[in-house]
């Protein structure tokens, strides 16, 4: 073996599952073909899929059929298995194979899982984690593209994380499950493929913590999932402009890393917010408030927002790709406000 | 209408002190809401709360079936879910109160009244959400090998809702020990249950999920007792959901302050001539003949305990307004 042997994304997210789930016998897998071919053991075809997205291969092979729990297509039914299974010792993982599907099981999330402990007065915690793909770019159109980490944000008693990476991916996923708050973990499609090196053992990356991805003195790109690329991207063509960029790479929405943010800002004094969701009172509305209400005095010039336009998700390739926030986009952005 | 009928519990029945039991508890339940009642109407507290006034056989006889690790989740109507599942009036009492000795803190009210310590995991404000959960509860009994069972009680008016209908399937594929309980009383709110049901009774939906459909006479305490130990008996075994329908009446209105002008007062009288607090009064004296002073004794009692919930609950703190940011999260934030 090497010691920079590199991982997906998606490989990322198995090594975090296998591994909780061989040390603590209280986390088990549950959502729909989380394994495939539930029940078909005796003729050899369980497994089949290993998650819509491939990423749990090998589980259901090592945990059996308890631990990686086929589900029917009853996302109200399973959330709520999981809060239940949550506030009485266990720590499940939900799978949501689209965060898209919220809609038919939000209340679970919302009403129950997030709020729990605080109706309750704390006296209970709700240690489960819901893992779920956000995001366009896979030619899937509206209800299967969205990127609804703000809405997942805008709940008290949730916490929200995004990663940018497979490094990431496996420290977050761990620190989820180990988490004793509802945790939305939100992976974007596209960076399922995407990796890098990852050590072998388990480890957490703490929830609550931005990262700089990329130091820089004359403007902060800040970014969350697939957008921290772009922004990584943005910095690179903002060398010829002669601008040396710092991207800041959120990771976890709820909580927010504040001071992380405005120690940035107040050391570049520009901000560019690239955001893959929606703008109304969104991610980039608010991290642009955020910084204007606590770095003014340290600005040289306005909080600049990248986002995807006020519409639904478009299937036609050119149209989504227009949709999406790219390098060009946050370079623009980041020149107007020099 | 249909309308139950009287039905004999088995034979080999409960013992005097076990129906004493179920009779002191039902009791407590009707003085419980009944001094609520009075106290929302003066005004002492804000917000209202709906009333179990008229249904307590059925908390009464399904939590008598169940032991004090099992589990139970609630409605919007749950004072007398929690006090049947044993959770302290007192703390009951200061929590309706919005006092920071309440079970939650002041921070749930009447709908959201939890006491993890006797399985009792949450009345609820959403019709229906109490069903998956009551299936994750399972869950956990199953994959632990715990024998405990779940039980999750819901009206007639959640029975037409999605949650109902995924819970009943998956606790079926997924054989959960867990106990549907209807309480059917006949009204969603304000709409009777013929006008917004499909099925001619709520438990006959079980057979579309190939698992026992049982019905039950909601004012008799012995047939709910008799069904219940049954259906727990069964999810006990490992054989699976049951789902057991209790025909029952709420004397009042939904909430308290709703007239009730849905209802005719002809139905509300037969109703309230099949009172189950009577019927067991009457059983206990025929058949046992327990006396007139020992059922007085019993009611006496429950009022006592009131009146020391009240006075707990008066007399106790409000909370600090700190406290609307505490308890969010699991730790506290930066």
């Amino acid at each position: 073996m090497t010691g920079e042997r590199a991982i997906s994304v998606r490989e990322a997210i198995t090594e975090a599952l296998a591994g909780e789930m061989r040390r603590d016998p209280r986390v088990f897998l549950m959502g729909e073909d989380v394994a495939g071919g539930a029940g078909r053991d005796a003729e050899g075809l369980t497994e089949a899929w290993g998650g819509a997205f491939a990423e749990y291969k090998g589980l259901y092979k090592e945990f059996g059929a308890e631990r990686v729990l086929d589900t029917p297509i009853s996302e109200m039914g399973y959330l709520g298995a999981a809060v239940g299974a949550a506030i009485t010792g266990m720590r499940p993982v939900a799978e949501l194979m689209f965060a898209d599907f919220i809609g038919v099981c939000l209340d679970q999330l919302m009403n129950q899982a997030a709020f729990a402990r605080y109706m309750s007065g704390g006296r209970v915690n709700v240690p489960m984690t819901l893992l779920t793909h956000v995001g366009a770019g896979v030619g899937m159109a509206a209800q299967h593209s969205k990127m609804l980490y703000s809405f997942f944000t805008h709940i008290p008693g949730l916490k929200v994380v995004a990663p940018s990476s497979a490094y990431h991916a496996k420290g977050l996923l761990t620190a989820a499950i180990r988490d004793d708050d509802p945790v939305v973990v939100c992976v974007h499609k596209l960076l399922l493929g995407q990796s890098e090196h990852v050590p072998e053992e388990l480890y957490e990356f703490p929830i609550g913590k931005a990262r700089i991805a990329r130091p820089g003195r004359d403007v902060t790109l800040i970014g969350a999932a697939l957008t921290t690329s772009v922004c990584l991207k943005a910095a690179t063509a903002l060398e010829a402009d002669g601008v040396d960029a710092e991207v800041v790479d959120l990771l976890s929405l709820s909580p927010l890393d504040e001071e992380t943010v405005l120690a940035s800002v107040r050391r570049t004094g520009r901000a560019v917010v690239v955001d893959e969701g929606f703008p109304r009172c969104g991610l980039a509305a608010d991290v642009a408030a955020l910084i204007s209400m606590r770095a003014f005095d340290d600005l040289d010039g306005p909080v600049k927002t990248v986002t995807a336009p006020h519409a639904p998700v478009p299937f036609s390739r050119p149209l989504e790709v227009a949709f999406m926030p790219d390098a060009a986009k946050v370079r623009s952005a980041a020149l107007e406000g020099l | 209408m249909t309308r139950a009928t009287v039905q004999e519990g088995p034979s080999g029945g409960p013992s005097l002190d076990e129906l004493l039991a179920l009779y002191g508890t039902m009791v407590l339940i009707r003085a419980f809401d009944q001094r609520f009642a009075t106290l929302v109407l003066k005004g002492t507290f804000s917000g209202t709360g709906h009333l179990y006034v008229g249904q307590e056989a059925v908390a009464a006889g399904v939590c008598a079936a169940l032991g004090a690790d099992d589990y139970v989740t609630s409605t919007h109507r749950g004072h007398g879910h929690c006090l049947a599942k044993g959770v302290d009036p007192n703390e009951m009492m200061a929590e309706l109160f919005g006092k920071a000795t309440g079970t939650c803190k002041g921070k749930g009210g009447s709908m959201h009244i939890a006491d993890f310590r006797r399985g009792m995991l949450g009345a609820n404000g959403i019709v229906g959400a109490g069903l998956p959960i009551a299936c994750g509860a399972g869950l956990t009994a199953k994959l632990t090998r715990s024998g405990r069972v779940a039980v999750a009680f819901f009206g007639d008016g959640a029975s037409n809702i999605g949650a109902f209908h995924e819970s009943l399937n998956l606790a079926a594929v997924w054989k959960l020990p867990v106990v549907f309980v209807c309480e059917n009383n006949r009204y969603g709110e304000a709409t009777p249950v013929e006008y917004a049901l499909s099925a001619e009774h709520v438990s006959d939906r079980a057979a579309g999920y190939r698992m026992p459909g049982m019905l039950a006479d909601g004012q008799d305490v012995l047939d709910v007792y008799a069904k219940a130990s049954d259906a727990v008996a069964h999810a006990r075994a490992g054989d699976g959901p049951v789902l057991l329908e209790c025909e029952t009446y709420r004397y009042f209105g939904h909430f308290v302050g709703d007239q009730g002008r849905y209802r005719s007062a002809d139905e509300v009288e037969w109703f309230r001539s099949r009172d189950c607090v009577v019927r067991c009064a009457e059983h206990l004296k025929e058949r046992h003949g327990v006396a007139e002073k020992r059922l007085e004794e019993i009611a006496a009692e429950a009022e006592r305990r009131l009146d020391d919930a009240v006075a707990f609950a008066e007399s106790s703190p409000l909370p600090d307004t700190a406290q609307i940011v505490a308890d969010v999260y699991s730790e506290v934030r930066r």
